[in-house]
């Protein structure tokens, strides 16, 4: 009965959408402004009906009803609660209607928080979405339904994967999927722009929250994926360039691209048609990591169980949204305009310089990601393209990219000249050398690839200090005049505040990352009980494995102390577990995080009697990538509620052509 | 001039469409072998027969399941098998899809289209012994590769595994997973035949 | 028996062993000793690790063959140790995997006339991007005024102009 009728919400869905995706651009288009007042209602319609969807799926779940198809291939009873709610969208069919809920919800939310958008502009936006939406709604009854029932009803089902019983499954596809999906809403107003033809710094102000949040949620989506592929793989490593992660990177990666895009928008005018592009091209790339995952066109760890018809059936979808929405772009982008002036040495063009690299950057990863494909079509032989070739390629554009973020937040709009900015940043740059070296001398490493890496992260860490200080520097003859300097410091927009806080972000991302690459130490021993060893100054000790059993799981878990200078450090519990539905065995590292780095422990295998092979890892620093990474989805957040985008009541309209009016921060 | 420079990324997105469509007919885990068109890797092994590993192989074996003592018999090695057109069919009593396609190998050898010739792949002679007295045994011999290194050398990834060699040695066809009525139908009988063809 | 049972009764057999053997050592005096190494050359198996971790695992695929515990990994790692004691050169091995394997097994795709455009198509993008982008600011630059739209400044809602709205810093 509850999954028939989370089926049947769906088919309800279809027609809402089918409404909101068409009659509200019919009366934007034709001025009809009942039409266009559809849309608010139907998106608060498309929600209810998706949110009963998802709920019933839920549902069935949480009440182990096995007759569902879904359910039994992807939960079991003794599953614990947490994991039976996450087992939902643990499958391509269950992921799928979490990607529709966080599709309505969006479209729900620009509705509902877009008060001051123009009527047309709100009318066009909500039916692309709504348009978008039924794509999959399409895509799931036609061929993924997760409400199909099984006979004769299995009597438990067969378990969720064992490596996503884990609380990383309950936060990291929610949070990757708002960030794909988020992309939509920038996609949806490029496309409405594109289709009233009013491409100006209006529009850009009310996409620059929506897509900053996207953004943000995205960043961390992916730094989750990471930091669980880290504890719960037990190799050690945090990014394999494996397909899927390239695929969740290229947006991220455009969508970087974009906000500082829209920043330009925003202030300048400028950049429009850049900014249109890359809108579009961010969510064609969230399409995109949708088919990579669901089509078996290429392996990876991550790959839904695939199914050709299925990746045509996207395919498709990709086909008609990405090339009708390039095709409108091309027919309106000789009616954008140019933007303001602006000279070779200024903000502007550090930006586009930024553009251009996370371009580049994008189109490399996409490049070795695709091209096993491409040969093998080609009939050029198969072959594979995996973290040496990316390692090669990415981190000197990613090099050059920095070069420039130290430089573009103090270079002034419209124009710089040359002697100042060297002034402003000279002091950043004699810090950087000096505080990259000294590290790494301290370190007592040298090689090529630690000193651009420690470079790259005190140069953007100097020039967000120098940042602030042209902030908040005292003007000369202003003296008494001015603001106290803590009181300058608390008046500094947020938007501003945000930037540095995102930036500093990256600079912990690249000390992590260079800290860890440079310095990790790994050591494998043969460990009986009573056996120590000493890496990189912390003595482990072996007392010994027990039986140790969870809910639906055996295992073997095994007991270390760690000691530094006589000091008792941690107690760790590596765990060797079988899980009893399916039976393979899977490895729990047990892993100690300091803020200076973790140790990281691991069973190996039985060597003989109770001697086993011990891991052990010692990792400076690896928590300062992710760290980082929150830092910088912290830092967009800060940035959107500056009050610039908050509607005050009573706005009051200015100068200038058009109405000014804002946009409530979203929530 | 400024519209053609705008369907710049309409024409990149379709191009990659095209390939993205031309993958949903590939395979992409499957590994093509490299040897195809060259001679079969050298190698000179012991074999299973009545139960009894026969003939001292010269990869170093750790076979100590059951007797090696009688050496009765020389190991076979390429060499032996050239001047004739034959089939290596990899597989191990461990492997579940080398029970699926074992009737076939069966029918092969009862067809006499070729002689098939078994890699005993990292397995147990007694348990290999009782697999093919249960399941029945269709080669002309079976060469028992204990540690895996022929296997590597022919470029085994996955069992079961099937391969033609020629008369001069050269291998001709591999096919990666369990033998079905089809591939044996459209590539391996048209493939016999050529190899098979005087002259 | 089924066989699940037979491995679930073997697992918990050794487990109740190994606990019994545990408990023994508890009431022999503790001696605290120096860990062997898990390979008699650390060096040897630096590198072992390092090259493998550039071979990809042909049976689960997404791993390397250095993370991998599948058969075929722990093969072909023994086969990597072997040939690099030997004192065959770290090509020597690369060759022999590709011989058998194929390229396929390369993480570290050789550079062929099939993966030119594969090597060096990123340089070649960034430097043709940021010199597009030269030339076209050059251009841009050479333009008159009147192509330009007015240098208006967004206001915020309150109508307030900032000084970051239109400039840098001070």
């Amino acid at each position: 009965m509850i999954p028939e009728l989370g089926h049947f919400a769906l088919w309800l869905a279809v027609g809402v959408t089918l409404v909101l995706g068409v009659l509200p651009l019919v009366g934007a288009q034709r001025g009809r402004t009942d039409l266009m007042l559809l849309a608010r209602p139907a998106t608060s319609v498309l929600m209810g009906l998706v949110l009963l969807a998802f709920g019933c799926l839920i549902a069935s779940f949480v009440r182990n009803d096995f007759s569902v198809l879904n359910v039994a291939s992807n939960s079991n009873s003794a599953l614990p609660l947490m994991y039976r709610i996450a087992a939902s969208w643990g499958s391509h069919e269950g992921s799928l209607i979490l990607w529709l809920l966080m599709q309505a919800g969006w479209a729900w939310a620009v509705a509902n928080f877009s008060r001051n958008l123009p009527l047309p502009m709100l009318a066009r936006t909500l039916a692309v979405m709504g348009l978008l939406t039924l794509s999959f709604l399409l895509f799931v009854l036609l061929s993924s339904n997760p409400f199909d029932r099984i006979l004769p009803v299995p009597l438990d089902g067969q378990d969720l994967n064992p490596q996503l019983q884990d609380p990383g499954m309950i936060f990291h596809p929610p949070m990757l999927y708002m960030g794909y999906v988020g992309f939509s809403v920038a996609f949806a107003f490029a496309v409405a722009a594109l289709i009233g033809g009013n491409l100006d710094a209006q529009w850009a102000r009310w996409m620059r929250p929506w897509t900053t949040v996207a953004w943000a949620f995205l960043t961390f989506g992916i730094a989750l994926g990471s930091w669980w592929a880290y504890y719960e793989l037990g190799w050690g490593g945090w990014w394999f360039w494996d397909a899927v992660e390239n695929a969740s990177f290229m947006p991220w990666l455009v969508g970087t691209a974009l906000i500082h895009s829209l920043a330009v928008s925003e202030k300048r005018g400028s950049f429009k048609s850049w900014t249109v592009l890359l809108a579009i091209s961010a969510y064609s790339l969230s399409l995109l990591g949708t088919f990579l995952v669901r089509s078996g066109v290429i392996t990876s760890v991550h790959s839904f169980a695939s199914d050709p018809a299925r990746g045509l059936f996207i395919l498709v979808m990709l086909g008609i949204t990405v090339g009708a929405a390039l095709t409108l772009y091309a027919w309106r982008a000789s009616s954008v305009g140019l933007g303001a002036r602006f000279e070779m040495l200024s903000r502007e063009t550090m930006l586009l310089t930024n553009n251009v690299l996370l371009v580049v950057a994008t189109a490399a990863v996409m490049l070795g990601t695709l091209y096993p494909l491409i040969l093998d079509s080609l009939g050029l032989g198969k072959i594979s393209v995996g973290a040496p070739y990316f390692d090669a390629v990415f981190v000197p554009i990613m090099a050059v990219l920095v070069f420039f973020m130290g430089i573009g937040p103090l270079s002034r709009w419209k124009r710089d000249e040359m002697p100042a900015l060297s002034r402003r940043l000279r002091w950043a740059a004699g810090v950087t050398v000096v505080s990259a070296l000294l590290s790494a001398w301290v370190g007592g490493k040298l090689t090529i690839m630690s000193i651009l890496g420690l470079l790259m992260a005190f140069w953007i860490t100097a020039s967000v200090a120098a940042d602030l200080w042209e902030r908040i520097k005292p003007i000369k003859g202003m003296a008494g005049m001015q603001a106290p300097w803590w009181q300058r410091l608390r008046q500094l927009p947020r938007a501003g505040v945000g930037m540095m806080l995102a930036h500093l972000g990256v600079a912990l991302f690249c000390f992590g990352v260079t800290m860890v690459g440079t310095y990790d130490v790994e050591k494998d021993v043969a460990m009986g009980p009573g056996d120590s060893t000493t890496v990189s100054g912390y003595t482990f000790t072996y007392l010994g494995a027990k039986p140790a059993n969870g809910p639906n799981y055996e295992a073997l878990r095994g007991h270390l102390t760690v000691v530094r200078d006589g000091k008792p450090i941690a107690e760790m519990f590596p765990e060797k577990r079988i899980y009893r539905v399916q039976r393979n065995p899977m490895t729990e590292a047990a892993i100690y995080t300091r803020v200076r780095g973790d140790l990281y422990v691991q069973l190996g295998e039985v060597i003989e009697g109770e001697t086993w092979l011990v891991r052990i890892w010692v990792k400076p620093f690896v928590s300062w990538i992710w760290f980082g990474c929150l830092v910088m989805g912290l830092g967009g957040i800060l940035a959107i509620t500056d009050r610039r985008y908050r509607a005050k009541a009573g706005a009051t309209a200015t100068e200038g052509a058009g109405a000014m009016s804002g946009v409530s921060a979203a929530r | 001039m400024k519209l053609l420079r705008a369907l710049i990324p309409l024409a990149l997105f379709a191009a990659v469409a095209v390939f993205l469509a031309m993958g949903l007919g590939l395979n992409p885990s499957e590994v093509p072998s490299p040897l195809i068109g060259k001679p079969a890797p050298a190698f000179a092994l012991p074999q299973l027969v009545d139960g009894t590993v026969t003939g001292t192989g010269t990869s170093t074996s750790s076979n100590t399941t059951t007797n090696t003592s009688t050496s009765t018999g020389q190991p076979l090695s390429r060499e032996d098998l050239l001047g004739k057109v034959w089939m290596l069919n990899v597989w191990a009593s461990w492997c579940a899809p080398c029970r699926e396609e074992h009737p076939l190998v069966v029918d092969i050898a009862q067809r006499k289209l070729v002689p098939v010739y078994g890699l005993n792949y990292k397995d147990a002679p007694a348990a290999a012994t009782q697999w093919l007295r249960q399941l029945g045994n269709p080669y002309t011999g079976v060469l028992v590769d204990a540690d895996g290194r022929v296997g590597i050398d022919f470029g085994v990834y996955g069992v079961p595994e099937t391969f033609i060699i020629d008369r001069q040695g050269i291998v001709r066809f591999k096919h990666v997973g369990p033998l079905n009525a089809g591939v044996v139908r459209d590539k391996i009988e048209p493939l016999l035949r050529t190899l098979n063809a005087p002259g | 028996m089924h066989p699940a049972d037979r491995t679930f009764h073997r697992w918990a057999l050794t487990l109740l062993a190994a606990w019994v053997l545990l408990m023994a050592p508890a009431l022999a005096p503790a001696l605290a000793r120096e860990a062997a190494p898990a390979s008699a050359d650390p060096v040897l198996e630096n590198r072992v690790m390092r090259l493998s971790s550039e071979l990809r695992c042909l049976v689960c695929q997404n791993e390397t063959i250095a993370a991998s515990h599948a058969d075929l990994a722990v093969d072909l790692r023994n086969q990597v140790r072997e040939m690099l004691r030997e004192g065959q050169s770290e090509a020597d091995v690369t060759r022999y995997m590709t011989e058998r394997y194929g390229d396929f097994i390369l993480y570290r795709p050789p550079v062929k006339s099939t993966t030119v455009v594969l090597w060096y198509g990123p340089a070649v993008l960034l430097v043709a991007g940021l010199g597009g982008l030269w030339w076209i600011l050059r251009r841009r630059n050479r333009l008159a005024a009147d192509q330009f739209d007015d240098d208006e400044p967004v206001a915020a809602p309150d109508g307030s102009v900032r000084a970051d709205d239109l400039q840098g810093p001070r």
